[in-house]
């Protein structure tokens, strides 16, 4: 609405101002295609949770959100800006995986009945994990939270079958993943573009959060590594266009930390002296690492502790 | 024992639940009176005994399903005078009576730790209560988990997969000195909480129920475990033993399955 009032006033164009909607400026990677970068930052009440990248693919009948937004009101900024560009519905809201900052938005979309879309375990880790995050970010986020609900994939993709959805004249295919970042994660591919929306398969700047396999995200990642893409949108950090995205960097990280706790629990070391020591030497690479590195030692260490 | 007053205390809770919010991030209520009242009821309870029992456990949950935390007696245990009872309480989580380890004088030095789920900030607390039967008590606050973990685990259907599956792992002891040993077991430790897309419903809770751990066909300890602790439960224990033998550990879970390992000194 703001953002109206400063058209009429000023007289910018329509165009302009979604591109860059004051506090919320999308970016444009290729035709038809936008997305908001979030803060490298802890969501909190002041960043209301955007800290994720979401964003939208505009086809020409309809449109689909990826990543809805890590709050009800990213939700509702998300909206803005499309509508600033497009009017054509949203006929699909697809979530990558559950955390809380790609899908506490959804329901900032759900007066325009899309369909909402998912890894075939999203809907069990969504249902598992609500009550928790509900807890959780509804303190963190304060009033940003206010209208959030957990709606659940109906359309679901299994790691077997690809799915297909036609946005008029332009096609995404979904990718669903085994156990990797999380155990449901998904990709989106516009094939027009050769765009690759990578959800959180592909952390860049912002260090990455395990939640799901240590062996599983390094396997997956060597796999879309080999693979060549015109931009690919991580799921943290900036889009990557024609230019190398970091998987090296990423799978560097994940392998050097895996190494090193293989080393500890050889030793019949204990996870305290694992979180200790292990993967100081990545510290400077990546931002917040304070806040995850330790943790992501204790998911791969109880996950390595099996093999 | 512990699944009665899981249920005792789940009833508890769902009349707390009626009357706060659930959504509220932290219970308005503290629950420990109530905790209290259910499990140590008119039982005089020394508050701060930190000459007895050191609980280690970092300040923020790194993790909400896998938190690790110790638990040190410092005062050896004799035939005259030992913890019998350890209650450990962690006050927010969804049952908040956690586990119960009983030891005896058999092991002299206690030192255990464990993996926990926590649900939300929160006290945790370690009760002793001595074979005399009076109570000490430590407790230590602990934020949640600021990401984007969760409580309910990673990859449950991988836990599932190995379920029952063991380790004892340990550095060569040698006789007569005291060594740190580790017990895991391979159990998705379900809460209740979790939920089977496939069936369209909440798996039931299917948990580690009690843990023996016996060197020489002795009991060393035994804990009774619940839902908050994490998935793939392990523990962590110091002990000495005097002669060569069998270290064994038996697990039986809440639906009466039994998985044992053991390992020969």
């Amino acid at each position: 609405m703001k953002c109206f009032l400063l058209i009429t006033l000023l007289g910018f164009t329509a165009s302009a101002c979604a591109v860059s909607t004051n506090d919320y400026p999308l970016q444009k990677v290729a035709d038809g295609i936008y997305y908001h970068q979030g803060v490298h930052e802890n969501a909190n009440a002041e960043n209301i949770g955007a800290i994720a990248n979401v964003g939208f693919i505009i086809g020409e009948k309809c449109v689909a959100i990826i990543d809805s937004g890590g709050s009800y009101r990213e939700g509702e900024l998300l909206r803005q800006s499309l509508r600033d560009i497009t009017e054509l519905p949203v006929c699909y809201v697809i979530n990558t995986h559950v955390h809380p900052d790609h899908i506490l938005g959804n329901a900032a979309f759900a007066d325009e009945n899309p369909i909402y879309v998912g890894h075939e375990k999203l809907p069990a880790a969504m249902a598992s994990r609500e009550q928790h995050y509900a807890r959780n970010f509804s303190e963190s986020l304060g009033d940003a939270y206010t209208g959030s609900q957990f709606i659940p994939a109906e359309m679901l993709v299994s790691p077997e079958q690809p799915l297909t959805l036609d946005l008029g004249g332009r096609e995404l295919v979904l990718k669903a993943y085994s156990t990797a970042h999380t155990d449901h994660d998904l990709t989106v591919l516009d094939k027009q573009t050769q765009t690759l929306w990578t959800g959180d398969l592909l952390f860049r700047e912002r260090i990455p959060a395990i939640d799901g396999s240590i062996n599983g995200w390094i396997d997956t990642l060597e796999q879309l590594q080999a693979k060549s893409y015109q931009v690919i949108i991580p799921g943290h950090g900036p889009a990557a266009i024609d230019e190398a995205a970091d998987w090296d960097k990423l799978l560097d990280y994940l392998t050097t930390i895996r190494e090193q706790i293989r080393t500890v629990i050889n030793d019949l070391g204990t996870l305290d002296e694992a979180t200790a020591t292990v993967g100081l030497s990545e510290r400077q690479k990546w931002e917040l690492f304070d806040e995850y590195h330790r943790r992501n030692v204790t998911a791969a260490f109880v996950e390595l502790e099996w093999e | 024992m512990l699944g009665r007053m899981i249920t005792i205390l789940s009833i508890s809770l769902g009349l707390m639940l009626a009357i706060h919010p659930a959504h509220s991030a932290t219970p308005e209520k503290p629950m420990w009176p109530i905790i209290k009242e259910i499990y140590f009821e008119g039982k005089e309870i020394r508050n701060n005994a930190d000459d007895l029992i050191a609980l280690d456990a970092p300040k923020r949950a790194e993790d909400a399903a896998i938190v690790p935390i110790t638990i040190k007696l410092l005062q050896p245990q004799t035939a005259d005078k030992y913890v019998k009872n350890l209650h450990l309480i962690i006050d927010n989580n969804p049952e908040p009576y956690s586990a119960n380890f009983h030891l005896t004088p058999e092991i002299s030095n206690v030192e255990i730790g464990t993996r926990v789920r926590i649900d939300q900030y929160t006290d945790m607390r370690v009760i002793a209560e001595m074979n005399d039967g009076t109570m000490h008590m430590v407790s230590k606050f602990v934020k949640a988990s600021g990401g984007c973990s969760a409580p309910a685990g990673k990859d449950a259907e991988a836990a599932l997969a190995r379920l029952g599956k063991m380790q004892i792992r340990m550095r060569e002891p040698t006789l007569g000195e005291p060594v740190q040993a580790q017990v895991i077991v391979s159990h998705p430790n379900y809460s209740g909480l979790q939920y089977d897309q496939k069936n369209r419903k909440y798996i039931n809770a299917h948990y580690v129920e009690k843990i023996d751990i016996e060197y020489n066909d002795t009991t060393l300890f035994t804990v009774d475990t619940g839902i908050s602790i994490s998935e793939d439960p392990s523990l962590r224990f110091t002990f000495t033993p005097a002669e060569n033998g069998v270290l064994k550990a038996r697990v039986t879970d809440s639906q009466k399955q039994e998985f044992s390992a053991a390992k020969q000194i």
